[in-house]
């Protein structure tokens, strides 16, 4: 999904919105063949899109954060201990004051542990991972000692808080219902896409239309604005861009705070979901690095980076709704994927591509033909393994921000 | 003098801040801090504290000394955890599986441990070497998948066992274990801290007395001028997280082959991030790292003492947390303050030279 056709400067340049739809296109029609062929229609279906787009939205904050506090120059692998944060603080501030306090509460923490985590790296320069780390360690303690002291008289329970009131789901009127009739005619492709659109256009909360519309606003304001520029030039060039006057350090402060207040944010949507009490120890379960991993997946791009936790969300949302047997059937899916690609590479003439490809599709194939489900543990942790395999093929291509993680002092430029 | 200061100083001050944090802490949240501080100096000397703190700071001490060879080379290896778990898993079946002669037993399962370590990292290691992959994303999700494989090996079809409301592997034959060292009522120490002691000497061999060693600084350093130097930058990185990997390996066996017998689903967890916050306590030098150990298992033992006297045991976290990052942070400041002290210096030497030349013509 993330590869994408590299420019060929004989060929002219397709737009990137025909790019975009295309692969949409093409994924689709690949689900819906499986979903036909395997006889896992759960793979299009409503209700797994639901899930999905409630399980990609804790990931889509973590990554957003960290695209902005990367493309600042900072490395950000305390996302983890700043989404923990925020869970803590949307479940304390949504008990008392309801959702909306919630959502505030969320950001408020996470961004203290932004705050956190840029006085330690801008400031004093400490090394972005260690600080990371150091802060998820911190994250973990403080929610776990702020929870015994003020959740426990409450709910009886140190690792839990009380039930903090979410906000009420929506659909998309009158469409979402006439969707959901044509999907229940079952007819090959038409019933697909009407699942999958109105598992996006029902059961919505505001957190989702948040989270899907901070994907276009942190591409504009990160790549259209003046603001945006200077950011990005603090992770590219920090020296050069010192020499034009910009302030460095303030700029890296402001990226890596808002990427703490989005990582809490994430931790509010997690504390928020439908079906979660609020606050439980442990509920992150990773998500932030995981959105760090999606951020990496998609190139450090909003786009990709959004296309990175659906491929998470999704895979995720599967295995939850439909087990290990649907998450068999994606195995086929994978398959047509990797045929697909070897024909569009052949007819490129990029024959090691092609080649390579074939032969994944052909042991994927085998896989799926020598098992009848995948393993429950393992269903699990696919988009892990997915994350590994696209690094693997595609790192190569991918282009971090070119001073990330490196040292930088006011005035040091000469 | 000054190297006294600049390697005693920051960990002292960090300690103390640390200490500060927690006592506002306590007072905000009505307790005193006093108190906190007497239960957790005075319960040393009780029952098996002092037993077990130093069998908690081997197994933490391994995985910081894994966690520090990478750092020597500025590699992060964030997948202790999902190394040592997916090692003592396997090494439990494999252990519980064969019959052998003592010694040999025990042997086979520590080295089965190291290799499955070294595998696991090995992945990571290929990754970085040859795709340039950063190794601080694939071992985290390295450590994800290993969660998953431990799940699916000791599942009642595959290799596990039921055992009440429990899974396990098989229990390893009593030829297998590691005998520990008993204190009577004091607890017994296990027999693998001493192991935990040679590796922390090798450790130090390896890096001061060894080509290999001076190659891996040397990377971590400067890798253009190691490259210059003729030292093959993809070699030393799969070498280096290879051997982090076997080391991370035998974190888990302290436990399995003096205490549990067996890998079971409650097995615990977390010691791979303990790991890497002891080896930053210990500025990657094997005695540093060993007093990091220790403190951090004599905090950890602290949560259960000061519970007894209705202080929150979670204070211990915030106190371990903040340790950490204002260690870190006292570090860079007095490396600054050193760096400058010394540029002025050599400036004042220089100028004092520069005088004695003008004297002399």
């Amino acid at each position: 999904m993330s590869a994408a056709p590299q420019s060929d400067p004989r060929r002219p340049r397709i737009p990137t919105w025909v790019r975009v739809v295309s692969v949409v296109a093409a994924g689709v029609v690949i689900l819906s063949v499986t979903a036909t062929l395997t006889g896992q229609y759960q793979l299009t279906s409503r209700g797994t899109t639901q899930a999905a787009v409630l399980l990609l939205l804790p990931i889509l904050f973590a990554g957003l954060g960290g695209l902005w506090s990367e493309r600042a120059g900072v490395i950000n692998i305390g996302l983890e201990g700043m989404m923990i944060l925020g869970t803590w603080g949307a479940a304390w501030a949504g008990y008392q004051w309801g959702p909306w306090a919630a959502v505030l509460g969320g950001i408020v923490l996470g961004a203290l542990g932004g705050l956190l985590h840029a006085v330690a790296t801008v400031t004093f320069n400490v090394n972005h991972i260690v600080s990371g780390v150091a802060i998820t360690l911190l994250g973990m303690g403080v929610t776990k000692y702020l929870s015994t002291l003020l959740f426990e008289p409450i709910s009886q329970n140190p690792r839990q808080s009380p039930r903090v009131e979410a906000f009420n789901t929506f659909s998309v009127q009158p469409v979402a219902d006439s969707l959901a009739s044509v999907e229940s005619q079952q007819r090959v492709l038409l019933s697909d896409v009407a699942g999958l659109l109105g598992g996006l256009l029902s059961g919505l909360t505001p957190l989702v239309i948040i989270g899907f519309a901070l994907v276009p606003i942190s591409y504009l304001v990160l790549w259209r604005t003046r603001f945006g520029l200077r950011l990005r030039s603090c992770g590219e060039n920090p020296v050069a861009a010192e020499s034009l006057g910009v302030k460095v350090v303030t700029y890296k402060y402001v990226g890596v705070v808002i990427s703490g207040a989005l990582a809490g944010l994430g931790g509010a949507a997690l504390t928020l979901n439908p079906g979660q009490l609020g606050y439980l120890e442990g509920q992150t379960g990773g998500r932030g690095y995981i959105g760090l991993a999606a951020m990496i997946f998609g190139n450090w791009r909003p786009g990709g980076l959004l296309a990175g936790s659906a491929l998470f969300g999704y895979v995720d949302g599967v295995q939850l709704r439909a087990g290990g047997e649907a998450v068999h059937g994606l195995l086929y899916g994978a398959t047509i994927l990797a045929v697909g690609l070897a024909v569009v590479w052949v007819a490129r003439r990029r024959w090691r591509a092609a080649l390579i490809a074939a032969v994944a599709g052909a042991v994927v194939y085998g896989v799926y033909y020598s098992i009848d489900t995948v393993p429950r543990e393992f269903a699990a942790y696919a988009p892990q393994l997915v994350t590994l395999l696209v690094l693997a093929v595609a790192s190569q291509r991918l282009r971090p921000p070119a001073a990330i993680g490196l040292e930088y002092r006011r005035g040091e430029g000469d | 003098m000054t190297r006294a200061r600049t390697v005693l100083l920051p960990p002292a001050l960090a300690i103390v801040f640390a200490a500060l944090l927690c006592a506002v802490a306590l007072l905000i949240s009505g307790d005193s801090p006093v108190t906190a501080l007497r239960v957790m100096v005075t319960q040393v000397g009780e029952g098996t504290t002092a037993v077990d703190i130093v069998n908690s700071g081997a197994i933490y001490y391994i995985a910081a000394l894994a966690v520090a060879i990478g750092f020597q080379m500025k590699l992060f290896n964030i997948g202790i955890e999902g190394q040592y778990r997916l090692a003592a898993c396997v090494a439990a079946i494999v252990g519980g599986a064969l019959v052998l002669p003592p010694v040999v037993h025990t042997l086979v399962i520590i080295v089965v441990a190291a290799v499955v370590g070294a595998v696991w990292a090995g992945i990571a290691a290929l990754l970085k070497a040859y795709r340039g992959v950063s190794e601080v994303i694939s071992t985290i999700m390295l450590n994800f998948i290993a969660t998953g494989l431990i799940a699916f090996l000791i599942r009642p079809d595959s290799f596990g066992v039921l055992q009440g409301n429990n899974i396990s592997t098989a229990p390893i034959e009593p030829s297998g274990h590691f005998p520990g060292i008993s204190f009577g009522s004091s607890g017994t120490l296990f027999g693998m801290v001493a192991v935990a002691v040679l590796l922390g000497l090798g450790y130090w061999f390896l890096l001061n007395r060894t080509r290999f060693g001076f190659e891996l600084k040397a990377s971590g350093e400067s890798p253009t001028a190691a490259t210059a130097g003729g030292v093959d930058a993809r070699r030393m990185v799969i070498i280096a997280l290879v051997l982090s990997g076997a080391v991370a390996g035998l974190v888990g066996l302290p436990e399995l082959l003096g205490r549990d017998l067996a890998y079971t689903l409650t097995s615990p967890q977390g010691y791979g991030f303990t790991g890497i916050a002891v080896a930053l306590l210990g500025r990657n030098h094997p005695l540093g790292i060993a007093l990091g150990a220790l403190l951090w298992a004599f905090l950890d033992k602290s949560a259960l003492a000061l519970d007894n006297v209705g202080v929150p045991r979670e204070i211990v976290l915030i106190m371990q947390g903040s340790v950490v990052l204002s260690v870190v942070i006292a570090y860079e400041i007095v490396r600054r303050y050193e760096l400058a002290a010394e540029q002025r210096r050599v400036a004042a030497q220089l100028r004092s030279a520069a005088a004695a030349e003008k004297v002399a013509s």
